[in-house]
């Protein structure tokens, strides 16, 4: 991993930052995910179902098999997920060897351990050195079966990484909206003689939102600072369509330190102002509800459906982009759903609650030899 | 003053109309004119056009409700048929980026400015619509609005000074009487002056025309019916009527257009 100089521990959460390639992802898959646990239990079930109807010799033998191999399987499979989960952490931004080491060294220990624990149930002919050797074989088995699944879960998240500096250019182009930074300006050079103070602090706002919009949109920032960007956003879309555009926080819930990806939430309320209140000749409200439920965040957008069906058909490309950087944060347990009710569009996004740990020493990133 | 020329400012955000006062105010030395009125939407700058007589209108192409090119087919519509007592103002698009607009304004007869407006590009735009022949800048705002696939979705309509805006959707039947069109709704009759060749082409897919001197709403159409003249017209022969949804009145099918018409009725 390159060090951040932003020098914040991201917690329990993927710090995907200043990645050109995938060559500084980490190696290890995160076992604290919902989706990964799924995913490997899956594989692991359906390869020791594989595994007994190869080794075993009729029907009979086969559910004997299965049996036995459960037995160490899901005890092993289990508590390799559960020691992996904090461990992935230590291991992460060291070197690649100790990340595979680590990630095929604890499911072969944890299913040496069983086996040697079972081996008097299963073999019971065996001398205790036959137990030793029994079990050593299944470890080996299982660092084999690690390692199989390290890569495959490596490889897929690699394949889902806005690939290279092509998809990065789209993706900061789309970012970057051509008729919001025009549209700004123009609010800014009509503001200029009238009120100077107020085209500062335009200028100062666009700074801050242009400013975000060309990092790295896989950072991961509090939901404190999503917020702030996203009332800057719509101070300035506010002063363009004055009136018109109403805004109504619902945020006293709203735990602020919950982390998720940078610019997730302003294309949602970019959205909703363009699609929701710019073709509207009347006033319209924009909703947005942020809590916390249960160990979830929960964010709510509301914007009224345009008058009659546009023109054109809307842009997607900010919803797609939105639910794509969501998956691959936080894959299965993050949720984007649209809904439309009694002239009201709806976006909620849930994702897990993760907060921001410590802020880290910063010097520590800057370890000169010297 | 009478040399001044008259400026209408049509955008939807008050930010970008002041902007467009202060720019037009450090011109006026090099060009003289006077600001006649400020519209924020469609239906106000319509009747600002009618009212005020504009030589030169800046129009927003973003706006709510209504875009700028859609309302300057309106404008183009209402000079085409009008009096020619009333000149086609000369209109120039304001937009932010927009992608249709680059393509599409090719169209040498017609000026746009970007957001944010330069005042030296402003003055060059002025000056130059002022020297367009109308009926050329007149034809390049058709064709541009067929370019970018702008298609009018309501009928102006001048009553006494003010403009109604009736959603074609709402229109049952275009009958052609005399120099007016009558545009029939289910509540009640307006009149408007256009040409109903041109409404033809413009809306031929909602539209059918069932004689030489109307045309009716496919949606609209509940049925024909046969009839036989009676009264002073007797002994005349059998023709065909429209049965209309929502109104009462019939309105007959001229022989020529029965073959057409009558691949309607399913």
């Amino acid at each position: 991993m390159t060090p951040s100089p932003a020098g914040v521990d991201t917690g329990e959460l993927e710090p995907r930052r200043r990645q050109t390639d995938g060559a500084d992802l980490p190696v290890l898959p995160d076992t604290c995910n919902l989706g990964t646990v799924l995913r490997v239990l899956v594989c692991i079930n359906v390869g020791a179902v594989l595994l007994a109807a190869v080794v075993a010799n009729g029907t009979h033998g086969f559910f004997d098999r299965i049996l036995h191999i459960a037995a160490i399987v899901e005890p092993a499979t289990l508590a390799s997920l559960i020691i992996l989960c904090p461990l992935r952490r230590q291991v992460n931004g060291k070197s690649r060897w100790i990340q595979y080491g680590v990630g095929m060294g604890v499911p072969a220990v944890a299913s040496f351990l069983v086996s040697l624990a079972l081996a008097g149930l299963i073999q019971p002919d065996t001398g205790a050195t036959g137990h030793l050797g029994w079990a050593a074989a299944r470890g080996a088995l299982a660092a084999g079966a690690a390692l199989g699944l390290i890569e495959w879960l490596r490889l897929r998240q690699l394949s889902m990484q806005p690939s290279q500096a092509e998809g990065r250019l789209q993706a900061l182009q789309a970012r970057i909206r051509p008729h919001f930074l025009f549209n700004s300006l123009n609010t800014v050079l009509g503001l200029m003689r009238s009120d100077a103070r107020q085209a500062e602090r335009t200028l100062e706002n666009l700074a801050d939102l242009f400013r975000v919009f060309m990092r790295d949109s896989r950072e991961l920032v509090p939901l404190d600072e999503e917020v702030l960007l996203c009332k800057e956003y719509l101070s300035i879309e506010k002063l363009r369509l004055s009136d018109r555009l109403q805004v109504e926080w619902q945020i006293d819930d709203m735990p602020g330190d919950a982390l998720l990806p940078s610019l997730l939430l302003q294309p949602l309320i970019e959205n909703a102002v363009h699609h929701g209140i710019e073709p509207r000749s009347e006033p319209g409200r924009i909703t947005i509800n942020i809590a916390k439920t249960g160990e979830r965040v929960r964010v709510e957008i509301t914007n009224p459906l345009p008058e009659r069906p546009p023109a054109r058909p809307g842009n997607q490309m900010a919803l797609s982009n939105v639910r794509e950087r969501l998956g691959l944060t936080f894959d299965v347990e993050g949720q984007l759903v649209l809904t439309t009710e009694e002239g009201l569009f709806r976006v909620t996004v849930q994702f897990p609650y993760r907060k921001e740990r410590r802020r880290r020493d910063v010097r520590r990133n800057f370890d000169f030899d010297h | 003053m009478s040399d001044a020329t008259s400026i209408l400012i049509i955008d939807d955000e008050p930010v970008a109309r002041s902007r467009l006062r202060e720019l037009l105010a450090d011109l006026a030395p090099e060009f003289p004119h006077r600001i006649v009125g400020e519209a924020a939407n469609a239906p106000e700058a319509l009747s600002q056009i009618e009212m005020s007589q504009p030589q030169i209108v800046l129009l927003d192409i973003q706006m709510p409700g209504m875009t700028g090119i859609e309302l300057a087919r309106h404008v183009s519509a209402r000079a085409a048929s009008g009096e020619s007592s009333k000149p086609m103002p000369l209109i120039i698009f304001v937009t932010a980026f927009d992608e249709f607009a680059v393509e599409a304004f090719e169209v040498r007869a017609v000026d746009y400015l970007l957001k944010p407006v330069r005042s030296q590009r402003l003055l060059e735009a002025l000056r130059r619509a002022l020297a367009r022949v109308p009926s050329e800048h007149q034809d390049a705002i058709d064709q541009l609005a067929r370019a970018t696939n702008t298609r009018r979705r309501h009928l102006s309509v001048h009553e006494r000074g003010r403009v109604i805006l009736v959603p074609l959707e709402q229109v049952i039947y275009l009958k052609a009487e005399l120099k007016y069109i009558t545009v029939r709704t289910a509540e009640r009759e307006y009149l408007i002056e256009e040409s109903l060749t041109s409404l033809e082409e413009e809306f031929g897919d909602r539209f059918v025309r069932i004689h030489r001197n109307a045309l009716v709403a496919r949606p609209s159409i509940a049925g024909f019916e046969r009839v036989t003249p009676a009264g002073e017209n007797e002994g005349g022969d059998p023709y065909w009527q429209v049965v209309l949804r929502d109104v009462e009145e019939r309105l007959p099918v001229s022989r020529r257009q029965w073959s057409s018409v009558k691949n309607l009725v399913s």
